[in-house]
């Protein structure tokens, strides 16, 4: 059925289409430049990139807040029930923003990369071209194609490009195939759900839109429901599903990783919301019976986002490899979105999402570092080796950089953290009291490793009180691209943080929209 | 469009001046200039709202307000009364003295310039919001850059006390966000004039008790709560006895010229927190608890006067003695909270305590700064050394230093005819009637604070001079150095003789919170009015 019999105000947005194509275009493009001319092969990525954030920023000045942009609909497996159907809200535009913002930021982190150049930013762009898709795509069918193109990228990224964690003898390959295995696995429950979702409306659309209407039986979502979430949950971080994610994004190359931890976990967290909350919401209503303590899906899924906030912090705290730390607060992180989530509550879903914005970017920036500016150059990623090495004045871009991205983890005031971090809490608050205690635990515990990780590395305690002693072999200066890449990076969650009415006037008017009002009529907690 | 009023400006400038500074960090000299520059040119702003500023009329003044972030009650909003202003005033002139007397310290380079520039940023914008996260915001601000300079530019146990700085600050801030979280769930505004309105009406502890009825507590009780909070958190900061256990290693810790930003400006956020937020909002349940606090301001002034007697380090000495002044403030303060919006007899009393505590707390910024910067000299000159035993006779070969050293020692003892001596006389004089018995046990605090200043007194200024001292005299001050006390100096000698110069702007603040408490008011305003305009006077914004 045409999206057209939904009644919310439509605008079509033909352009946001192009932002995939230009991706893939760009990567078959990349394939063709020269092998000897790297700096060309660069700036096509670049400008690929660029194409695509232009896009998204141009229909998110142009939107209505409410609305729901068509941008594609086209017949494909008509004895299916399966169009291509490409469509865009308010939270959609917000994710788009957030991949177009990671993915120049991205190729801008990875200018050094001599290795196989062309294969690398092809393989980039695929996966950027996937992301793209998948927050676009409004059928079913079609986002789980999209997934599953982003999951081939990742692999062959980590497995030429990674590099080993210090002191660990499982290669890169392990982590790349175990990132694999995980992420097909959660698609895996993910098409099953889809299939029984397809069968039971009976076989006739894969529509998003519609088939957040259709009357499913309560019986069919309660187990429908918790498939499909932990399904894409797997691919959000949450505990204990989370382990494919540290490893990963440890392992992965600089640009990878704040892909990966940055936009590619925020597939995982909008499929929830997306698929599993928007069409079977009932899912979430009470059993009618407890077991220790919980009786509902959310009432389960609540608790293991709370367990990811304050477990993902309390391992980073104790890691010695500087990439793990940060793969480890991703994972606390993406444990705000889900709680978020889970509170059913306009404050808290709002601060998912502005949440799932905020640490894509800070994110990115905190890997931009670990990973491009300080590995790249010292060759170790281990807290105890990289303190000596004096590094606030051998690289004082870097620790600038890292001390403001770790001021926005932190979720300090005037960053964009704040607010999400805020407004889960009030969510959450006004849900789920008794949760507020431990999520203040896992903010604590979240000061407590990014305050050791920043003065381990930049400000160590043994610095001498007068000007170090010369270097005897300078590192590098922090080049032109890593320059524009942080400070892109930066203004993106200063701006946001200051003034986040910006994305809160995409995010909060589609959740009134017709789309979410099964999930709103479940009540609004 | 908030560039329409003055206060923005103001708190704008040190923040770009920050950034201007941090692009010439290649050049010191260059650095260090316009970071002067800049803070001159914050000074003379600050002048200016001086200047323009109402003394008689009560409410804000230099008022903007606009919307922010509408949906978690985020609004931009500033203004002043007297209290901010004075404040603004005393950061903007402690900041100058510390760039000031880093002219000469090598260690600090454009980087700490910039810092100290972020830091006063942070100070103007706490001083003037209005909106909790707003204030918040510059809050945690200028917890960064001051534990940058007290870890990066420290003595040897710099790590540890910044850690601690930054550990004991933090549970603080947490304990406030929490507080002012359960309370905009309650009363659903961050802004402070509205929550003081409403919670004078009585509506705080009614609210509470309806919101958080599934914890089975009494509205009261839920009040009591987040009283202890929030006093926690501004506790901390000013500090009060037995939360002020990071202080004297902070201080000792930090560089002289960054301790000068600390216990001048820093330490003062405390006290405004107790008068602007917790006193308005919390009247009932400070008049509640009126005796353990008393005992605490109490402590804090006594145990730490104590305390300073028996230090050997010159810093731990004046940090500990910064303690207890801002004790008296402390004292003050709780007292006319007893006395909250009942008898108008007792209204001479009321004002004089709180002018008193206006006093107090620009007197000792002044005098505490001016102290930290001989102490910083005392160092320089005398290869890092700074404890009593290291000085003895000092007056024979720097007469000038030790004249003017012993005139902020007096100051800071309360000698009458200098800045100490009108805010803790007024203090008393609105405690006593009051209060009598801790003004008794206050005095106690007089004594130590007189006994341990004298000491240093005579054994850095008189006394048999050390051997290498006799071989390699410190020098005295230079033409410059003494040119830049001038100032100084003549303000303490000034605000000594003729205190009306602060307390005159103060009238019309002290009154209206002196008065007899105004007709309440219906709702709480929720829709935001743009008010701008320079200058204006009491707004329809809380009305």
């Amino acid at each position: 059925m045409p999206l057209t019999t939904i009644s919310q105000p439509l605008a079509s947005a033909p352009q946001l289409a192009w932002t995939i194509y230009a991706s893939f275009l760009g990567a078959v493009a990349v394939l063709l430049t020269p092998s000897s001319r790297p700096q060309f092969t660069r700036w096509v990525a670049l400008l690929t990139s660029v194409v695509g954030f232009v896009l998204t920023l141009g229909a998110v000045l142009q939107y209505q807040p409410g609305s729901l942009l068509l941008v594609a609909d086209s017949t494909w497996i008509p004895q299916l029930g399966i169009r291509y159907t490409l469509a865009a809200d308010g939270i959609s535009l917000t994710l788009l923003l957030l991949t177009g913002l990671a993915a120049m930021a991205g190729i801008l982190f990875s200018w050094n990369i001599e290795h196989r150049t062309r294969e690398f930013f092809a393989f980039y762009l695929v996966l950027i071209g996937g992301v793209y898709g998948v927050f676009l795509s409004f059928d079913l069918f079609l986002l789980f194609v999209f997934y599953e193109i982003a999951i081939i990228p990742k692999y062959f990224l980590i497995a030429i490009w990674g590099s080993a964690p210090n002191g660990d003898t499982r290669p890169r390959q392990y982590a790349a195939m175990k990132l694999a295995l995980y992420s097909f696995a959660g698609s895996a429950l993910v098409l099953i759900g889809i299939l029984a979702a397809w069968a039971a409306s009976g076989s006739h659309t894969l529509n998003l839109a519609v088939l957040a209407h259709y009357p499913f039986s309560q019986h069919f979502q309660m187990w429908a429901f918790p498939l499909i979430f932990v399904g894409f949950a797997v691919l959000a971080g949450l505990w204990p599903f989370h382990t494919w994610a540290p490893t990963g994004h440890a392992a992965a190359p600089t640009a990878a990783s704040m892909l990966l931890a940055g936009v590619v976990m925020k597939l995982g967290a909008y499929g929830c919301l997306r698929v599993a909350m928007m069409l079977f919401p009932l899912g979430l209503a009470p059993w009618g019976f407890h077991i220790l303590g919980l009786g509902s899906w959310r009432d389960v899924f609540a608790l293991l986002a709370l367990i990811s906030i304050v477990y993902g912090a309390s391992v980073a705290l104790v890691q010695r490899d500087f990439k793990f730390v940060i793969g480890y607060s991703s994972v606390s992180h993406m444990g705000f979105v889900l709680l978020g989530l889970m509170t059913l509550s306009q404050i808290g879903i709002n601060g998912a999402v502005l949440q799932m914005f905020s640490h894509g970017i800070i994110a990115g920036l905190l890997f931009a570092v670990v990973g491009r500016m300080v590995y790249d150059r010292t060759h170790t990623r281990d807290l105890a080796a990289l303190g000596p090495m004096q590094l606030s004045y051998a690289l004082p871009f870097a620790a600038v950089t890292f001390t403001l991205a770790a001021m926005a983890s932190v979720g300090l005031p005037g960053f964009s953290g704040f607010i999400a971090e805020l407004q889960v809490i009030l969510g959450v608050w006004r849900s789920m009291p008794w949760m507020v205690f431990a999520v203040a635990l896992g903010i604590l515990i979240g000061v407590a490793f990014t305050w050791r990780a920043l003065t381990r590395v930049f400000f160590p305690a043994s610095q001498s009180d007068e000007s170090p002693a010369p270097i005897e072999h300078p590192l590098p200066p922090i080049t032109l691209p890593e320059r524009a890449g942080a400070l892109l990076l930066l203004t993106a969650t200063i701006i946001v943080g200051l003034y986040p009415h910006i994305l809160m006037r995409l995010i909060l008017p589609s959740l009134q929209s017709p789309l979410f009002s099964a999930l709103r009529n479940g009540g609004w907690r | 469009m908030i560039f329409t009023g003055p206060l923005t400006w103001l708190t704008a400038l040190p923040f770009a001046g920050a950034f201007a500074v941090l692009a010439l960090s290649r050049n010191r000299a260059l650095a260090r200039a316009l970071a002067i520059l800049v803070a001159l040119a914050s000074l003379v702003g600050a002048l200016a709202l001086w200047v323009h500023f109402q003394a008689a009329s009560s409410g804000m003044q230099f008022e903007q307000q606009y919307a922010w972030a509408s949906s978690i009650g985020l609004t931009y909003h500033v203004g002043i009364d007297g209290l901010g202003l004075l404040l603004l005033l005393l950061s903007a002139i402690v900041v100058l003295m510390s760039l000031v007397a880093s002219w000469r310290n090598p260690a600090h380079g454009p980087v700490y310039f910039a810092l100290v520039l972020f830091l006063e940023c942070g100070l103007f914008g706490t001083f003037t919001a209005l909106n909790f996260l707003h204030w918040f915001l510059y809050w945690e601000l200028t917890l960064i850059p001051a534990f940058f300079l007290v870890r990066q530019w420290g003595g040897t146990k710099r790590a540890q006390a910044s850690l601690q700085f930054f550990l004991y600050t933090m549970v603080g801030s947490v304990a406030l966000l929490v507080a002012f979280l359960v309370l905009y769930l309650a009363a659903g505004t961050f802004e402070f004039l509205a929550l003081a309105q409403w919670a004078h009406q009585g509506q705080l502890t009614a609210a509470l008790q309806q919101q958080f009825s599934w914890t089975g507590w009494s509205g009261s009780s839920l009040a009591l709560l987040l009283f202890w909070a929030v006093f926690l958190g501004f506790a901390v900061k000013t500090p009060v006895v037995p939360f002020h256990t990071w202080l004297p290693a902070t201080y000792a810790e930090a560089s002289s010229e960054t301790t000068m930003l600390l216990t001048g400006a820093m330490s003062k956020m405390g006290v405004y927190g107790f008068l602007r937020i917790l006193l308005p909002i919390f009247p009932a349940q400070m008049q509640q608890i009126l005796t353990p606090l008393l005992w605490l301001a109490l402590a804090s002034i006594v145990l730490p006067a104590l305390a300073a007697w028996a230090q050997r380090d010159l810093k731990r000495t004046f940090a500990y003695s910064s303690v207890n002044h801002l004790g008296y403030c402390v004292l003050g303060i709780c007292v006319v909270a007893r006395f909250t919006g009942s008898d108008p007899s007792l209204l001479l009393e009321k004002s004089a305590a709180l002018t008193g505590v206006l006093l107090q707390i620009f007197s000792h910024g002044l005098t505490a700064a001016a102290l930290f910067w001989f102490v910083a000299l005392l160092e320089r000159r005398n290869q890092g050394k700074r404890a009593l035993t290291d000085f003895g006779g000092l007056r024979k070969i720097v007469p000038v230093f030790c004249g003017l050293m012993g005139i902020a020692i007096f100051a800071s003892l309360g000698l009458p005819g200098l800045n100490g001596f009108p805010g803790e006389f007024l203090i008393f004089k609105g405690v006593f009637p009051l209060a009598g018995w801790a003004a008794a046990l206050a005095l106690l605090g007089l004594l130590f604070t007189a006994v341990f200043l004298l000491a240093v007194l005579q054994r850095v200024f008189f006394g048999p001079m050390r051997e290498s001292q006799q071989q390699a005299p410190m020098p005295d001050l230079t033409v410059a150095e003494r040119f830049a006390f001038a100032p100084v100096i003549a303000l303490m000698l000034v605000l000594g003789f003729y205190p009306q110069f602060i307390a005159g702007k103060m009238t019309g603040t002290v009154a209206q919170w002196t008065a007899p408490q105004a007709a309440p008011v219906q709702t709480i305003p929720s829709t935001v009015t743009n008010t701008s305009g320079y200058p204006v006077h009491a707004t329809e914004a809380h009305r």
